[in-house]
Parts: structure tokens; C-alpha cells; sequence
């Protein structure tokens, strides 16, 4: 940050925004002096193009953005024009038609010289990204990770991903025309995972009681780890709020100022169209959300000099966990985040989470003894959603915590 | 000889009533069944244990039970798979085999309920041309093969994997040909007998359904040529059910002349290659697949595949049967709806749901394409 002048240190927030700005600004302005730029999914390996200086875009964070803005819904008719189905992915939907039209309400992105995918949060992504792929005519880099249908990845899946990384340097030295540099790549790998370890530690300190972190900026932060895992920035910010979540333990400062009356996991992607309403709603009702699935999402550790380690990590991530794997992890959040209520987000552009739900929420209600509701919405597709729907369930969700309180 | 006529009614038969299918089976040879999900299985490993795989793709039921497990956007395949599952009707059944080739296939091997029988999940590599891909996908079947030894308490030898994908590979080149002899007799053979002759195959030893369809495909090659004097078209997608669909294509006079149906040629598309050890030798089949939307390819094989398909087959344009829900059919409609619009290829895509009751929304629809084709 060293065009920042600054008399004071700055907060993570504005490291945040800082970082995530200078992200898209770099790239466009790369692109400009012919550098190369790859858009990837959010839990691909961004160890290999951030080694080869390849600049990183993320069209789920940036569908995301433009969402959270309100300039879903044209995108998304745009791209249903073009022939998507109104139940394809909204994500993907937006994304297309960005491709198309190159121009949207939030932060525009250069199209990408290749794309770079991994299928460890869902076999939509692959569909997605062959589109890309073929519609722009560009190299795609694909590590697939088969899905765990078993408690632990087999050494087969392990040797198969492990090819797939090996595969992916040679595809970066073709695209990027140098030879790969294992000194920087190990560089790179340590960064990354010092990333991932404030990311966790941070998004940790949400289990103190009352919560120093408003849940709800999990949210918000969790683009940095999506975009920057693998660049100091990232590492940085996610120190600096980890310190200033341990200055408000201290303190014993809670993010609701008012006092936390409940803690719920929130589980599922946000509803972007409808964060604040989403987040006011919860807030009336004294519900700050401490538990979810994120902090786990990029707690991506392994031995930097073990591809196998490596290929393990982006394997065994949430979504493509077996059914009791993923039962387990989010009976786990209830428990280290002592949440007394589950709210599942019945996500209309993700298959993968809501075709587990019934046997999710039963089990996990089950093992750790607390109540859940559902609600139907959308990560970005705004017309999924209804505000009276969300307000009547997380009322619900009230009264049924309330009532376990004073049964004991 | 057999009439066509003849053929067509064994071949329903065995379509009728799985389950009388199934238990005419065990009598007969003292063996069992293995479901085998939609849309690929190493089914060679089941017929190698002398079993009989039966194809798991859905049907007509009443969704009751499914509702409290599944949300109403899964594919109606797997919403009836599920239903069915769920009133037992599997339960005679050895073993299930299921492929994860979505995310909705993943979520359905995770949620099975049936205690006695056995769920065998498996996974196909999407990375397919990598070499690596076919060792993993031949451990994969490894795996498959000693789940099924232990379910039907017998040993699967090298020897007998071997013979059975002499046996499949026969029966890929007589489905072949039998699509080209329909496509040259569309007044023989409607759509919905050219459907059930696919169908079958999914309720009947392969030998058996081969020697059928070989004395069909005799019978039709021995035809004079046909003059059909309606639109001729490509049928693509996952699979053109119920019956009622494909009656609508026949009351409008409208003639399949190919399919690019993962229930139909999609089965027959590739042969399992030569070579050495029979896992790896499936496993080379599923890397030498292509124009499927399952089967991920970043050329897209699909779409000019189509385009192709129509020349090849004399066809006047290409229907989509776009099963509802179905993400990986889905993403490749833009792609073809594009290359189409830029050869002038007319283009229709209508929607599929398993437990459609009405055609009529399909019959209007059906019969405009039509009448485009028709002034052409």
C-alpha cells in the first residue's frame, strides 16, 4: 500500500477495499500493456498463474458484485436471451452475458486469454467453463477432482490430481511461453498458505462469545480469499483483522453493539440481491450469524513440497465431500461456533448443496441438538427471493431458540 | 422369421414389467439384476458376473415420496429414480451402480436409502485425453468390480470381462445399423417402436437384444427404399419419454431420422477400444467419447457433430429434447442454438419431464417446426 499516505495504519477494511480495487485495476490495465489474464473458479489452484505473474479474475465474485449492486437481473435476462436456461446457475447466466455485452454495473473485467477450473465446488463449473472456453476460443486449464463419494479421497483420485497439477505447469509454460519458476512457485505456495491460516484464524474468532465479528462480513471479506489467496495483500488484511478481533475479545466488544441474542450458522452462499434486507432482518432479531461454511472453504493446508498433500487439500473441500463428510464439517460449525440455530439457504442455482439438504439438516439437528429453517432464495437471481418468506421463517427460527432456551 | 411386428412385441415385453423382467431372470438363470443408473455404466462387469444390468432411467410414477427429499428443480429421471427407490422398487435388485457425472447423480448415490441393496457410486474423470485419466477411471471399475463380486457373492475373472465386451461391442454395431435402417424406413418403424428398440436393450441380456435387432435390421434392409414425404429431423438431448412425446413427432408426420439421445445412440456411439486389460480397456472407451454433454470436451464435438448428422441423414432440422433441469444439456442449448442459427438449420427445442401428462403445449409447438420445415 505504498501510494496509500496514511497517518494512521489503515483497517482491514480498507485494505480490503484497497486490494480488491487494485485487483481489477491491475488486470485491466495488464491487459492493456498485453499482459496475460486468466478468470478462474474460487477454490481452483491460483498457485500456478500467480507463479507465472498471470493476472487472476473470479466471475463468481464478480456475478456476485454485480448482484449486490442490483444489476443482476438485465445480465441475467440477457443471457437467457442467448439461450441459458432460467434454471442454469445465476452465477453462470451473469457471467455469459457479461461475456457478451463486456460491460456491467460494477467493476468491468478484460476478458480472459484462459480460464482455469476446478470442479471441488460443483460440476456446474465445468459446463461453465467448456462455454467460456468455446465461446471465446481460449485454453482452459481443467483440474478435476472426482467427487467423494467416500469419507476420504482414494489414492487413485490423489495420483489422477496430482497428474492434473503436473499437467496444469506444463499447459502455463505452453500458454505463458517461460519455463515455469519452482522457486517463485514455492514463494507463491507459502504466501497462499499463510493466507488461508489468518483467513481461518480470523473467521475463528467468530467462536468468542459475544462475537467480535459481525457475521455477515464474512461475507464481504471472503473476496479477498477468493481473488488474492496467493498475494501478500491478502495475508496482510486478514492479519490485520485477526488483531483487531483480538483488541475486541480483549475489550470484550461485540459486533452487535446492542448484544448478541442468537448465534446461527448460515448455510449456503449469500443472497447478494438481498444482503442488507437479509442482514437487517436477522439483526432485529438480535441473530448474528457466527457459524458457516466459509472459514473452512480456503483452509487449504498442505506440504508445499508433496503435490499429493497439495492434491488432497483442493479435493476435500466442502462440496465435494461425501454426504456424512459434509454433516460432519457443518455439526462441527454448530458446535466450535455455539450456534443455536441453522438457517439453510435453498439456493435455486446450486443443485449440489440443495439436493443434500433433507438428509444435511435432519442429521445434523439430530447430532448437535438444534433447531434449522429454510428459506427459498438465490445467490443472485433476484426474482428467487421473497423478503416476507425470509422474515416469517427467521422469526420462526427465533422462536423455536427461544423455546430450547427455556426448556434447557 | 420373425415379422417386425413380432420383434417389436418380445421387445416390449421385457420393457413392460421390470420387475417380472427381473424375476423371469433369477428363475431362468439362477443370477440377479443390477440397476445401472442413467447414463453410463461398465455394465460389461455386470454381465461378466452373468447378471443382468438393468437400466435405471426413470419412468411414469406418481411423485409422492420423492417431495420430501429432493427440491421440484431435480431432473424428473432422478426425481422418479428416487420415487421408485423410495416405494421399493428396486428392492429385488443385487446392486446399484451410479455414475457421478452431475450434481445431481452425486447427490442421488449419497442418498440412498435401500439398506439391502448395495449403492456402488463411482466417479468418471472429466480430464479425459490425460493418461492419467484412464488409470484412474480403470481403478475406479476396479473398485466397481469387487463391490459387485461381494453383492452377487461371485468371482468377476479377466476372461469373462473380456468376452462381454466382445459381446457389448456386437451389440453397439447392430444398434448402429438398426438406427441407419429406422432412419431409411420411417414408415416401418415410428418413432415410438425406433424408442423401444433402444429401450430394450436396457431389460435384456445383450446377446438376446443383439440376435433381435440384427433379424430387424434384416428384415427393414430387405424393405424397398422409402420415399417419406414429411419433415425429417435429429432428435438430441437425454432421452424423448413418455411415449407421448414421440407420438406427437408420429400424429404430425414427423420422421426421426437420427438421434443424438443419451439414451438412445449415445450408448452405441463408441466401441470399447482393443487392447490389454479389460478395465483399462473400458476406461479407453470413456476417453474416446464424444458429442455428449456429459463428456466434457472444450471443442464441443456436439455442435458441429449436429450439423453433420442432419447432411449425413437427409434431415430437415434439429429438435432438442431438453430434459427439464438438466444443467449439462442445458449449457450446450446456447452453443447449438448459435452454430444452428449461423447454417440455417432450423432449430425447435422442446422441454421433457418424465411425468408430462399433456402434449398439447408440444403438439402446437411441434406441429409450426413442422410446417417450417415443410415450406423449405
Amino acid at each position: 500500500m505504498a501510494e496509500a499516505v496514511q497517518t494512521t495504519a489503515p483497517s482491514s477494511r480498507e485494505m480490503l477495499g484497497y486490494y480488491l480495487n487494485k485487483s481489477y485495476q491491475d488486470a485491466a490495465e495488464g491487459k492493456a500493456r498485453g499482459e496475460l489474464v486468466c478468470w478462474a473458479s474460487s477454490i481452483a489452484p491460483c498457485e500456478f498463474c500467480e507463479t507465472m505473474g498471470v493476472h487472476m479474475l473470479y466471475p463468481e465474485n464478480h456475478a456476485a458484485a454485480i448482484a449486490a449492486k442490483h444489476g443482476a437481473e438485465e445480465m441475467i435476462q440477457h443471457a437467457e436471451h442467448m439461450g441459458y436456461s432460467v434454471d442454469n446457475c445465476s452465477y453462470a447466466r451473469i457471467n455469459m452475458a457479461y461475456v457478451d455485452r463486456k460491460h456491467c454495473i460494477a467493476e468491468d473485467m478484460p476478458l480472459p486469454d484462459f480460464v482455469l477450473v476446478c470442479n471441488n465446488i460443483c460440476e456446474t463449473l465445468i459446463k461453465w467453463y467448456e462455454n467460456l472456453a468455446y465461446q471465446l476460443q481460449i485454453p482452459i486449464i481443467l483440474i478435476d477432482v472426482p467427487y467423494n463419494y467416500e469419507p476420504e479421497p482414494s489414492e487413485w483420485a490423489i495420483d489422477y490430481i496430482a497428474a492434473q497439477f503436473e499437467h496444469a505447469i506444463t499447459q502455463m509454460e505452453e500458454i505463458t511461453g517461460k519455463k515455469f519458476d519452482y522457486d517463485r512457485y514455492h514463494e507463491v505456495m507459502q504466501i497462499a498458505a499463510e493466507s488461508s491460516y489468518w483467513w481461518t484464524k480470523a473467521m475463528g474468532m467468530a467462536s468468542a462469545e459475544p462475537s467480535p465479528l459481525n457475521g455477515f462480513d464474512i461475507f464481504n471479506y471472503m473476496a479477498l480469499i477468493v481473488c488474492m489467496r496467493g498475494k501478500t495483500g491478502c495475508r496482510d488484511t486478514f492479519k490485520k483483522l485477526a488483531e483487531e478481533l483480538e483488541e475486541k475479545i480483549e475489550k470484550g466488544e461485540a459486533a452487535f453493539k446492542e448484544g448478541e441474542k442468537y448465534r446461527i450458522m448460515w448455510d449456503g452462499i449469500a443472497c447478494w440481491p438481498y444482503l442488507s434486507h437479509n442482514y437487517k432482518a436477522m439483526r432485529a432479531l438480535g441473530m448474528n450469524m457466527t457459524g458457516s461454511t466459509y472459514p473452512r472453504g480456503w483452509k487449504l493446508d498442505y506440504d508445499k513440497d508433496d503435490i499429493r498433500s497439495m492434491a488432497r487439500a483442493y479435493t476435500s473441500v466442502g462440496n465435494n465431500l461425501s454426504l456424512e463428510g459434509q454433516i460432519e464439517m457443518k455439526a462441527e460449525v454448530v458446535r466450535t461456533y455455539n450456534c443455536q440455530g441453522v438457517t439453510y439457504h435453498l439456493n435455486r442455482s446450486c443443485k449440489c448443496m440443495d439436493f443434500l439438504f433433507h438428509e444435511m439438516q435432519t442429521e445434523v439437528a439430530r447430532r448437535t441438538g438444534t433447531p434449522y429453517i429454510t428459506f427459498d432464495g438465490d445467490q443472485s437471481d433476484p426474482r428467487n427471493f421473497s423478503k416476507a418468506q425470509f422474515e416469517t421463517r427467521v422469526q420462526g427460527l427465533a422462536e423455536m431458540m427461544e423455546q430450547r432456551r427455556h426448556q434447557g | 422369421m420373425s415379422s417386425i411386428q413380432t420383434i417389436l412385441a418380445q421387445m416390449a415385453e421385457a420393457v413392460s414389467n421390470p420387475a417380472s423382467t427381473v424375476s423371469n431372470y433369477r428363475e431362468r438363470t439362477g443370477k440377479g439384476a443390477v440397476g445401472c443408473i442413467a447414463p453410463y455404466t461398465p455394465e460389461e462387469l455386470v454381465h461378466a458376473a452373468g447378471m443382468l444390468p438393468v437400466g435405471l432411467w426413470g419412468g411414469q410414477v406418481e411423485l409422492n415420496k420423492v417431495r420430501a427429499t429432493l427440491p421440484p428443480f431435480a431432473c424428473s429421471i432422478m426425481q422418479s429414480v428416487k420415487e421408485l427407490e423410495l416405494n421399493g422398487a428396486y428392492d429385488g435388485l443385487t446392486a446399484v451402480l451410479c455414475p457421478s457425472a452431475c450434481d445431481t447423480l452425486k447427490a442421488i448415490g449419497q442418498k440412498w436409502t435401500r439398506k439391502d441393496v448395495p449403492m456402488i457410486p463411482f466417479v468418471h474423470p472429466h480430464n479425459r485425453q490425460l493418461p492419467a485419466a484412464r488409470v484412474f477411471l480403470a481403478k475406479e471399475y476396479l473398485s466397481v468390480k469387487k463391490r459387485l463380486e461381494q453383492a452377487a457373492g461371485t468371482a468377476i475373472s479377466d476372461e469373462a470381462i473380456q468376452a462381454s465386451i466382445a459381446v457389448y461391442n456386437e451389440h453397439r454395431a447392430a444398434m448402429r445399423a438398426f438406427a441407419d435402417a429406422a432412419g431409411a424406413h420411417p414408415g416401418q418403424i415410428s418413432p415410438k417402436a425406433r424408442h423401444l428398440v433402444f429401450k430394450s436393450a436396457f431389460f435384456m441380456r445383450k446377446e438376446e437384444h443383439t440376435a433381435l435387432v440384427r433379424e430387424l435390421n434384416s428384415l427393414l434392409n430387405a424393405l424397398p427404399e422409402e420415399s417419406w414425404k414429411g419433415p425429417r429431423v435429429i432428435l438430441s438431448g437425454i432421452l424423448a419419454e413418455p411415449d407421448c412425446v414421440l407420438d406427437t413427432f408420429a400424429d404430425l408426420g414427423i420422421a426421426i431420422a437420427a438421434d443424438d439421445l443419451a439414451q438412445e445412440s449415445r450408448q452405441s456411439r463408441v466401441d470399447v477400444p482393443d487392447g490389454g486389460d479389460p478395465l483399462e480397456r473400458l476406461a479407453a472407451q470413456w476417453q474416446a467419447m464424444y458429442g455428449c454433454s456429459l463428456a466434457y470436451e472444450h471443442q464441443k464435438s456436439r455442435v458441429p457433430m449436429l450439423a453433420e448428422m442432419c447432411q449425413r441423414y437427409h434431415a430437415d432440422g434439429v429438435v432438442v429434447a431438453m430434459m427439464k433441469f438438466c444443467d449439462p444439456e442445458e449449457f450446450d442449448y446456447p452453443m447449438i442454438k448459435q452454430a444452428m442459427e449461423a447454417a440455417g438449420i432450423p432449430l425447435l427445442q422442446i422441454e421433457i419431464d418424465q411425468q408430462a401428462q399433456s402434449v398439447e403445449q408440444l403438439r402446437t409447438r411441434l406441429q409450426s417446426f413442422a410446417e417450417i420445415l415443410q415450406a423449405r
